[in-house]
């Protein structure tokens, strides 16, 4: 598969047109989407348009910048201006956002072309993308088995082959969990690293965009493109980021890795194997593993149980009929409101408003929501313990490789324990990456994660780029799509 | 807090609250799988917190000030355009006080 930054530099260099480039992707999504159903929407014509101006520009001898020409599918909780942003809810079907998400105008100004948006769980609730409105997407290596969630979409298309480069938000593991299960990486930056402008809010302190891709350096190119301050986000982090694209290949010599038995006990022996066969292979490269104990950890799932579900109340008091999406007509304004939420939110979402607001009500504050919040407290702090003797913590991204289609959706607590190993980093804010690294017997994707402090990011990029040097070869994807991607 | 026991008429007050209008059987079954998923969220009653601040947010922010200039705000008509109902250029909704005149 032709990489975003191959991509980039043939459109760059004008050996090939973004045309033709926009053209085959269109084509490869067309061809094979209806098998994964990825997308939710296919800009056939606006990517055409926007393909026409890069070539224009390459034309005139202009930089259209570091995407020039490539491909990228957005989640669709994405804002985009003119164009359908559904978060995969009947309460905002046809809404057409009034402007672009800051991460959709830095994605065109560095000259990449918004081909989609894709699908996941409704308002990013979910960890199987089988909670949207609109169907389940499924996974590229076993069509009776879900991507995970909640940007399954995005992780599934990049998986298929259909596009490069993807992005999606990751509030506790919606990116780093699909991008395991679906042999795809995905990373999960710093809060406050890259704009929740024009993200439609789930959980606000705990939400993050970041990308997928099929190679780390992708992944890098990506996030350097989508980082850096936006005073149209208050939560934005007013300090330089990091360049990562620069230093992925610079090696894991001398560095310290933390192998914490939280991430590594208690997940399907095959995927613990290879969480242990990654480490191997750092310590070959010239890393110092050294395995270490973070029982706060194992209270990273409760909190967040408690936290995100409460932020969620809040956050989705805003659908109420009155200035966008769906209306259902009452007799008062009240009525109104409780027959629209009725009528536009789908199971999972009602049942973590309903969490949320339990949490948050009278009598049960301070249980339960002023006890996580201090709890968080405590996992922060236990992460910068395990920082002092680690610069980086290895683990599993998953406890399981990707289960079938129907599952779990009617065990609640059994789908919310997907999220086990990657909530901690929502929590603390940390940075934290998904790197395939070999399958299991049945020949699924497994991946392993990579931790590191807050603004850490070039180190994870460049623990992951040696993982995936070593990373056992894997079958092709039975989805992928056929015509262009050369797997 | 471990075991909880929340009944339909829990349920149904915290629907309420929430502004969702939802059937008996929905209150039973959230009903049920709140006090699932609350069992375990309990857990985190287990651990020692005295003396620990809370968290809302894991950024060491405070008040956020930017410059007070003037710049554009949404295209008023494009916004309205996707609302359910519109009168003279306001958001119109059913009558929220009071008896119908």
């Amino acid at each position: 598969m032709t990489t975003a930054l191959e991509l980039a530099e043939q459109v760059r260099n004008g050996s090939v047109s973004a045309a033709e480039v926009i053209d085959r992707h269109l084509a490869a999504i067309d061809e094979s989407d209806g098998a994964v159903h990825a997308f939710l929407t296919v800009l056939h014509d606006d990517a055409r348009r926007a393909a026409s101006a890069i070539d224009d520009r390459i034309a005139a001898r202009d930089d259209p910048g570091p995407l020039a020409g490539v491909p990228v599918a957005v989640k669709d909780n994405l804002c985009t201006r003119g164009v359908p942003t559904t978060c995969s809810s009947r309460i905002l079907d046809g809404w057409c956002p009034p402007y672009d998400a800051t991460v959709v105008e830095r994605l065109r100004g560095a000259g990449a072309v918004v081909i989609g948006k894709t699908n996941l769980d409704e308002f990013a609730m979910g960890s199987s993308t089988e909670n949207s409105a609109f169907g389940p997407t499924r996974n590229p290596y076993d069509a009776d088995r879900v991507p995970g969630g909640s940007s399954g979409g995005s992780a599934a298309a990049v998986g298929a082959g259909l596009v490069p480069l993807a992005l999606g938000s990751d509030t506790g593991g919606s990116i780093r969990q699909p991008a395991a299960l679906c042999g795809v990486v995905g990373m999960k930056p710093t809060y406050g690293t890259v704009s929740r402008y024009g993200l439609i809010a789930f959980a606000s302190s705990l939400d993050q965009v970041g990308p997928f891709s099929a190679t780390v350096a992708d992944a890098a190119l990506l996030f350097d493109v989508i980082a850096g301050h936006d005073p149209l986000d208050s939560t934005s982090l007013d300090r330089p980021t990091p360049r990562s694209l620069e230093n992925v290949g610079d090696g894991v010599t001398g560095l310290r890795v933390g192998l914490p038995v939280e991430l590594v006990d208690g997940v399907a022996p095959e995927v613990a194997a290879q969480v242990r066969r990654a480490a191997e292979v750092l310590s070959a490269a010239g890393a110092t593993v050294t395995e270490c104990s973070i029982p706060e950890l194992k209270y990273g799932l409760p909190a967040y149980y408690i936290l995100a579900p409460a932020e969620a109340s809040s956050n989705l008091s805003r659908y109420d009929g009155v200035r966008y999406g769906l209306r259902v007509d009452g007799e008062d304004v009240e009525a109104m409101m409780r027959a629209t939420r009725a009528k536009g939110f789908g199971a999972e979402v009602k049942r973590r408003i309903m969490l949320g607001t339990y949490a948050l009500s009278a009598g049960y504050y301070d249980a339960y929501y002023g006890q996580a919040q201090k709890v968080r407290t405590l996992i922060i702090n236990a992460f910068t313990e395990a920082y002092r003797n680690a610069d980086v913590l290895l683990g599993a991204t998953t406890p399981t490789t990707a289960f079938a289609l129907g599952a779990k959706v009617d065990d609640p607590m059994a789908m919310y324990l997907s999220d086990v190993c990657t909530v901690p980093s929502n929590l603390s804010g940390h940075p934290a990456i998904s790197v395939p690294f070999g399958a299991d017997g049945d020949g699924l994707p497994i991946g392993v994660q990579v931790l590191a402090p807050a603004l850490c990011e070039p180190l994870i990029f460049q623990v992951a780029t040696v993982l995936e040097a070593a990373a056992p070869v894997m079958s092709a994807p039975v989805l992928a799509a056929a015509t262009w991607s050369g797997r | 807090m471990s075991s909880e026991k929340i009944s339909r008429d829990d349920a149904a007050y915290v629907a309420r609250l929430a502004r969702i209008d939802l059937t008996d059987e929905e209150l039973d079954l959230y009903a049920g799988q709140l006090a699932v998923v609350l069992d375990h969220a309990a857990q985190v009653a287990s651990l020692d917190t005295t003396g620990v601040e809370p968290t809302a947010h894991p950024l060491p922010l405070k008040n956020v000030f930017r410059p007070d200039d003037p710049r554009p705000s949404l295209d008023r008509d494009e916004v309205l355009s996707q609302a359910p109902a519109v009168e003279e250029a306001r958001f119109l909704v059913p009558r929220i006080l009071g008896e119908p005149q």
